[in-house]
């Protein structure tokens, strides 16, 4: 039996939203090398609605295939819709992700949390931060 | 679509020789080795008779092998037994940071029975200094443990530099040849080893049949209580049609070692030499030319070793890989780390161990499929994205 779910499968070799966003509204970066995962999340938001998104992704299969699920979820969300989405929804979205992986790749759900926190940073502060 | 199996170190496939020598013990000679009828007699003749054979493909006695189930068993037996044998003399063992898992879990084992461990260092190519292990001797050392070769990245060790120390100390020396035994010559007399474990698997015989050969006159505790088989070392009835496998893989391998090196070389060095040069920033860990014959692995920087593999694997190609996200630890690899290569570089671990059914056209067509797989990954890495930034400002 293979380890991950055809959705895993799929989102992993046909990832979604690869790339930068130029001059990105909000950016959110999580991980760091040793527990083997980074992410970083770009925004741009129209509206109070995310216009697009797009991820960089350092890790395992499981992890670019949350990346990628998550900028799905993402776009065309409110930023309160954005703030629902969970590990969990990510991880049931996917089929599943084998447990030991639940924890250190599902990380895409907490970078693009990160983004809008620093979209409304910046919004915040006349976009002088950061 | 081609399909390629560069993980021969996870497992190889039986020769169909050694398949051939098992089936009679599979079916009508079915007996128990320890029985005195007729039933008996065959399995027992089977068992010695594969004794004889593992015995001359490591230069030792047939009365010095004990068949175990596994190398995992093996170098736990060795590890534990040896020093719990000699407890009365000292509690302290040195391995090195790089043995495998069940010499340094077993080895962690003993901490927690009041054994005190050394772990020696390595240096950036994997292999360990013979005057460290000089050093990490103690008044109380009953034991070292240092494996012949490091199956992640190929390293071989002064296996006969360390023997003549641990001689001059009258330490008991135990090694874990479980990735050489069958693949390179192993005479355990020129060694100067105590005890030396090996597995079948590593030599295309079958899964669960592995041996640990302890010197005549060297002492261990035995971990299985029960019957007497294996001269009373190692309880618990034999399994006959793996041992039987193993002493044929063991006759086979060691007629065609040099022959299968002479063919294995070759297809390893390409390999070697052709992945850093068709994609940039891959290191080669372990040393570039004496290493173990089927042996190549790496780093490829900025990208992670499962993501490469899956992709490998979905073009048909089959290769292990040292990340942490491969590991069910969620370790980076304990072999990497001592050899000083950071997390980052580490998680880009990917390992190829080839064997003899491979041939010159599937390196070919690893070094066609992997340039392009590597290309694609770091195009999603945020890690390749910022050497780049910092590579462009830097000139």
């Amino acid at each position: 039996m293979p380890v991950y779910s055809d959705v895993v499968m799929d989102h992993f070799m046909h990832p979604r939203n690869v790339g930068e966003i130029e001059n990105a509204d909000g950016v959110g970066e999580v991980g760091n090398p040793v527990c083997g995962d980074m992410m970083t999340f770009y925004i741009k938001v129209k509206d109070d609605k995310i216009d697009d998104v797009k991820f960089k992704t350092f890790g395992c299969g499981a992890a670019i295939a949350v990346s990628s699920m998550v900028s799905e979820m993402a776009k065309g969300k409110t930023i309160e819709e954005v703030r629902k989405i969970t590990p969990e929804a990510v991880a049931e979205e996917l089929k599943g992700l084998p447990k030991q992986k639940f924890h250190c790749s599902n990380l895409g759900a907490q970078a693009l949390n990160k983004a809008v926190d620093n979209y409304l940073e910046k919004k915040g502060d006349g976009g002088e931060k950061k | 679509m081609r399909k390629v199996y560069l993980d021969h170190s996870a497992a190889m496939p039986l020769l169909p020789e050694v398949r051939e020598a098992m089936q009679p013990y599979l079916g009508e000679i079915f007996g128990n080795p320890s029985s005195l009828h007729d039933w008996g007699d065959p399995a027992r003749e089977a068992v010695e008779n594969a004794r004889v054979q593992v015995a001359a493909l490591i230069g030792g006695e047939a009365e010095e092998i004990l068949f175990t189930a596994s190398g995992t068993e093996s170098n736990n037996f060795a590890v534990k037994g040896l020093a719990l044998a000699q407890q009365s003399k000292g509690k302290h063992v040195v391995i090195s940071a790089i043995e495998h898992f069940s010499v340094m879990n077993a080895a962690k084992t003993l901490e927690k029975w009041g054994f005190e461990i050394t772990a020696v260092p390595v240096d950036k190519f994997g292999r360990v200094n013979p005057e460290d292990v000089r050093k990490a001797l103690r008044k109380d050392t009953v034991l070292v443990s240092v494996m012949h070769a490091n199956g992640e990245v190929g390293s071989i060790e002064p296996i006969k530099e360390i023997s003549q120390i641990t001689r001059e100390n009258k330490v008991i020396f135990h090694t874990d040849a479980v990735a050489t035994a069958g693949t390179i010559p192993i005479d355990v007399k020129e060694m100067g080893v105590d005890a030396l474990s090996l597995s079948g698997n590593q030599f295309y015989g079958p899964r669960g049949s592995a041996a640990l050969w302890v010197k005549r006159g060297v002492r261990i505790m035995p971990l299985l209580d029960g019957g007497v088989q294996e001269f009373g070392r190692r309880a618990g009835t034999e399994d006959v049609p793996a041992i039987v496998g193993m002493g044929k893989a063991a006759e086979i391998a060691l007629k065609e070692m040099d022959g299968r090196a002479k063919k294995l070389v070759p297809l390893r060095d390409r390999l070697i030499r052709g992945l850093p040069a068709k994609t940039g920033h891959v290191v080669v860990t372990g040393p570039e030319d004496v290493r173990l014959p089927g042996h190549a692995s790496f780093c490829v920087e900025f990208i992670e070793g499962e993501a490469m593999l899956m992709l490998l694997n979905a073009s048909g190609i089959a290769v292990s890989s040292g990340s942490s996200c491969t590991s069910r630890a969620l370790k980076a690899s304990h072999v990497l780390l001592a050899m000083g290569y950071s997390h980052e570089i580490a998680q880009g671990s990917i390992l190829f161990t080839l064997g003899i059914e491979n041939v010159l056209e599937d390196i070919d067509y690893v070094l066609q499929e992997m340039p392009p797989i590597c290309e694609r990954l770091r195009q999603m890495s945020p890690l390749w994205a910022k050497y780049l930034k910092f590579a462009k400002g830097d000139h």
